[in-house]
């Protein structure tokens, strides 16, 4: 449905469905923290910046040239190729039963406490990283004054 | 509360990452709108999340989900910088049809 329907803010829409059903995988995985992080950070900051800059370009109107049958079908054929090499390649692995009986991994505590434990340099590189496509995007987006 | 795992054999959810992560490269592959193939690249990274935190809930252990947490960071980076870029594309050259932006062509 993202892929195929022809309006960009319908496929939005339906990106966010999508997003929503992934975050419903978390719940079922016991991942109660990425379900949250999943949802402010998805639905809640990259599906509004995509709904502005569509809104932003008034792209609703102009309904895009789609490409040729030949790359329509180019694209289907690869990416089902993809997927059968995918699905071929671990349909040989065997079935391993859940050798945990942990339950309370994706818990708060247990992630905060992994975090800022033994992957605190990490952490802490990623917030320079936002900072640094912060400042960015902010640029880009500023109107060259020149 | 039980695991999920106990109930979903692992091999549903690597399918379904796998099949979310086709549907994305089909859909960069499909569309000339550039917009729409950003969306297709956070799908790709949704499908792979997903099967990292399935691992990481069925290791019990929590490095996986934390390796989660870090690409959503760069997730959110990514998305920011290049809805920038594009914005800035689409007024200099009022289309953000990839096809068009073929400038770099020798």
């Amino acid at each position: 449905m993202v892929v195929l329907s022809r309006k960009p803010v319908h496929s939005v829409l339906y990106l966010i469905f999508c997003f929503f059903t992934i975050g419903g995988h978390y719940l079922l995985l016991n991942a109660q923290f990425l379900f949250a992080v999943h949802i402010i950070v998805y639905a809640g900051a990259i599906m509004v910046l995509f709904l502005f800059t569509l809104m932003f370009i008034n792209m609703n109107k102009e309904l895009e040239p789609h490409k040729t049958n030949l790359l329509k079908g180019a694209a289907t054929v690869a990416a089902g190729c993809l997927l059968l090499v995918m699905v071929g390649v671990t349909k040989g692995a065997e079935t391993l039963a859940a050798n945990s009986t942990r339950t309370d991994v994706g818990t708060v505590a247990n992630l905060g406490k992994a975090l800022y434990g033994q992957y605190l340099l990490p952490f802490e590189l990623i917030s320079i990283l936002l900072l640094a496509a912060m400042v960015g995007a902010v640029l880009l987006g500023k109107k060259s004054v020149e | 509360m039980n695991s999920i795992l106990q109930y979903i054999p692992l091999n549903y959810y690597v399918a379904l990452a796998a099949i979310l992560f086709a549907i994305g490269v089909m859909g960069v592959l499909f569309r000339r709108n550039a917009i729409i193939i950003f969306m297709c690249i956070e799908l790709m990274l949704n499908a792979v999340n997903m099967l990292l935190t399935a691992f990481s809930t069925f290791h019990g252990d929590e490095s996986g989900q934390v390796m989660v947490f870090f690409i959503m960071a760069v997730a959110a980076a990514e998305v920011a910088v290049g809805l920038a870029i594009l914005v800035m594309i689409y007024n200099n050259i009022r289309t953000v049809d990839i096809d068009e932006l073929n400038k770099l062509k020798g």
